[in-house]
């Protein structure tokens, strides 16, 4: 296999493996709480805040990764907090590409978790109140696991979008190798260099190959789970 | 010793208002109405569901909602269990973690290793336990249902119409373990039904419901039968019940005797043992009335007694008459034409021919 990929090229895919796993159980916990907000919450500006959560689904990403750009950069307004209260940089390190398909990735994560957590049917929940389970009971062992195939699709669809995430990523961080160098920015280096196409072709056949993976995966897991939850 | 259940409450529900109060001691007090009466609304209310806009329930001394008070204990804490219409059971748990969801969560002063043994062999669900709710017949998942919220060990059991989802064999099936569970499980039962034939069978206490208001409230008989004179529980169910037990039985005749306060009833031959208790059930529309005592009638059984009370005449012509015989009240009903041909009137003797008699079975 190293023969057949450069250690450049294993190092945008590796990378690539990287940003999109952690960018997927880095807004997990987020995504979850939005989800639940805009499910069940009744409150003042909700729909506002469904509009900002949608928003990264429906600019260009190009915009969405100036956005960052102007707000996360090392001088933007919550870039320079990050620098002088934790010393974190996001700005053309790999943890700005984390950010980038985090922010791409969550509206389609909380699409998928909102709508399994509206399908859970309340009923159940009085039931097991009636049945002495207090709130946060009735959440970790009847909604939760009732909406686990909806969590599960939206882990994989945020994973794939991260997995394919460009216009935001190399506009926020650019396209380092090494750094922030993930797999679509390496095959647009490779269009732009002569005799580029082999190295474009392999790295398209690895990403097609993840991209294939993560779906049978995630195909998997929802049979699994639904073989549990058989509807009644 | 303050009664086992204690409510006045009033909650409006957009155009609807419930304004109820009663209390009961007894062991199943069935809550009985039309639908949309506001049985479900009640039930709701002393399971904590639903707050109420004002008033009291108490149960087993504690109380639970007081608005004057500011008490609104949360449903969790109630203790009180819960038999939905539909089974409600969890479909990610088998049956087995279904049964024993609200044990985990029940006080461990209360609970002891046994209970899901004796739970299993009361309602039958041994075979069931490591199935998935999805598997199970409609019967089967409603008698798991009550079992896990048997097994929650709580203070008061709601059931909600828990029959009214199944068919009638369905509903034969469960009938028996209803009434195993209120003689022998120890905890009171409060049962919703718009069904006259469940509430005769199952219920001690009657509790009518009749547009958000409590019309009635006694023992079941006596309740029963007012119920009918004022001819609230629908043209076709009307009737009486009386306890009755085995007496004997003729097997030439292929009969049962059966013995009551109003009198001894033949019926047709029951597999119950002699010395069984059952009741009888009469439909209103089964029994003749005869001003002298009949001589050449097929019928089998005949009561003497004297006319208690004469009902309002209904819109379709007829009218209901409670008989009083040896103390139990029989319902009758003629048609107004009878009523005026005889001149019946209250105090009358007269002789109750009665066409057939229903009985309980096990």
């Amino acid at each position: 296999m190293s023969d057949w990929l450069s250690p450049e090229e294993w190092t945008a895919v590796r990378l690539s493996l990287i940003v999109a796993t952690t960018a997927m159980l880095a807004s997990l916990p987020l995504g979850l709480a939005v989800a639940w907000l805009l499910a069940r919450g009744r409150f003042w500006g909700k729909s506002i805040l469904d509009a900002i959560v949608h928003l990264p689904l429906i600019m260009p990403p190009v915009v969405t990764g100036y956005l960052l750009l102007i707000w996360f950069g090392r001088r933007g307004p919550v870039g320079q907090l990050l620098y002088d209260w934790f010393g974190i940089v996001l700005s053309f390190r790999w943890t700005g590409a984390v950010l980038a398909s985090a922010v791409m990735g969550f509206p389609l994560m909380v699409r998928a978790i909102r709508l399994s957590i509206e399908a859970v049917d309340r009923k159940l929940e009085d039931a097991a109140g009636t049945l002495g389970a207090n709130r946060a009971w009735v959440f970790l062992v009847v909604t939760l696991p009732l909406c686990l195939p909806g969590i599960l699709v939206g882990m994989i669809l945020c994973f794939a979008k991260a997995m394919g995430e460009f216009g935001a990523t190399i506009t926020f961080v650019s396209n380092i190798p090494g750094e922030t160098q993930t797999l679509p920015s390496a095959i647009y280096t490779f269009t732009q260099v002569p005799n580029g196409d082999a190295g474009a072709m392999r790295l398209t056949l690895i990403s097609i190959a993840i991209s294939v993976a993560a779906l049978f995966v995630s195909e998997w897991l929802a049979r699994l789970v639904g073989r549990r939850i058989s509807v009644e | 010793m303050s009664p086992v259940l204690e409510v006045a409450v009033q909650h409006r529900l957009g155009q609807f208002a419930l304004d109820a109060a009663f209390s009961s001691d007894g062991r199943l007090t069935a809550l009985f109405g039309r639908s949309g009466s506001g049985k479900t609304s009640l039930v709701n209310i002393i399971g904590g569901l639903i707050a109420p806009t004002q008033g009291r329930v108490v149960v087993d001394g504690q109380v639970l909602v007081d608005t004057h008070a500011g008490v609104l204990v949360p449903k969790h804490r109630r203790r009180i269990g819960y038999v939905f219409q539909e089974a409600r059971l969890f479909p990610h748990l088998s049956v087995r973690q279904n049964l024993l969801f609200g044990h985990w969560f029940a006080p461990r002063a209360a609970k002891a290793s046994s209970d899901l043994a004796g739970v299993l062999e009361l309602l039958g669900i041994g075979h069931l336990l490591e199935r998935r709710p999805g598997a199970l017949s409609g019967g089967e998942k409603q008698r798991v249902a009550i079992g896990r919220a048997l097994l929650s060990k709580p203070r008061l059991l709601l059931m909600d119409e828990p029959l009214a989802s199944l068919d009638e064999a369905r509903k034969a099936e469960i009938l028996p373990y209803i009434e195993r569970l209120r003689d022998e499980a120890g905890v009171p039962i409060v049962y919703v039904s718009h069904s006259v034939a469940e509430v005769a069978r199952l219920a001690t206490t009657l509790v009518t419901v009749d547009q958000g208001r409590v019309t009635a409230c006694g023992p079941m008989a006596s309740v029963m039968s007012q119920l009918d004179i004022a001819g609230i529980s629908g043209a076709a169910e009307a009737g009486s019940i009386f306890e009755a037990r085995v007496a004997g039985h003729d097997d030439a005749y292929s009969l049962t005797s059966l013995e009551t306060a109003a009198g001894t009833f033949q019926v047709a031959r029951s597999g119950l043992p002699v010395g069984a208790r059952t009741r009888v059930r009469i439909l209103a529309s089964d029994v003749l009335i005869s001003l002298g005592a009949p001589v050449g009638v097929s019928a089998l059984n005949i009561l003497p007694g004297t006319i208690a009370e004469i009902g309002q005449r209904h819109a379709g012509g007829a009218v209901e008459l409670l008989i009083d015989c040896g103390g139990e009240k029989l319902l009758a009903r003629l048609t107004a034409k009878s009523v005026d041909g005889l001149s019946l009137a209250k105090g009358r003797a007269v002789h109750a021919v009665i066409k057939s008699v229903s009985i309980d079975t096990p």
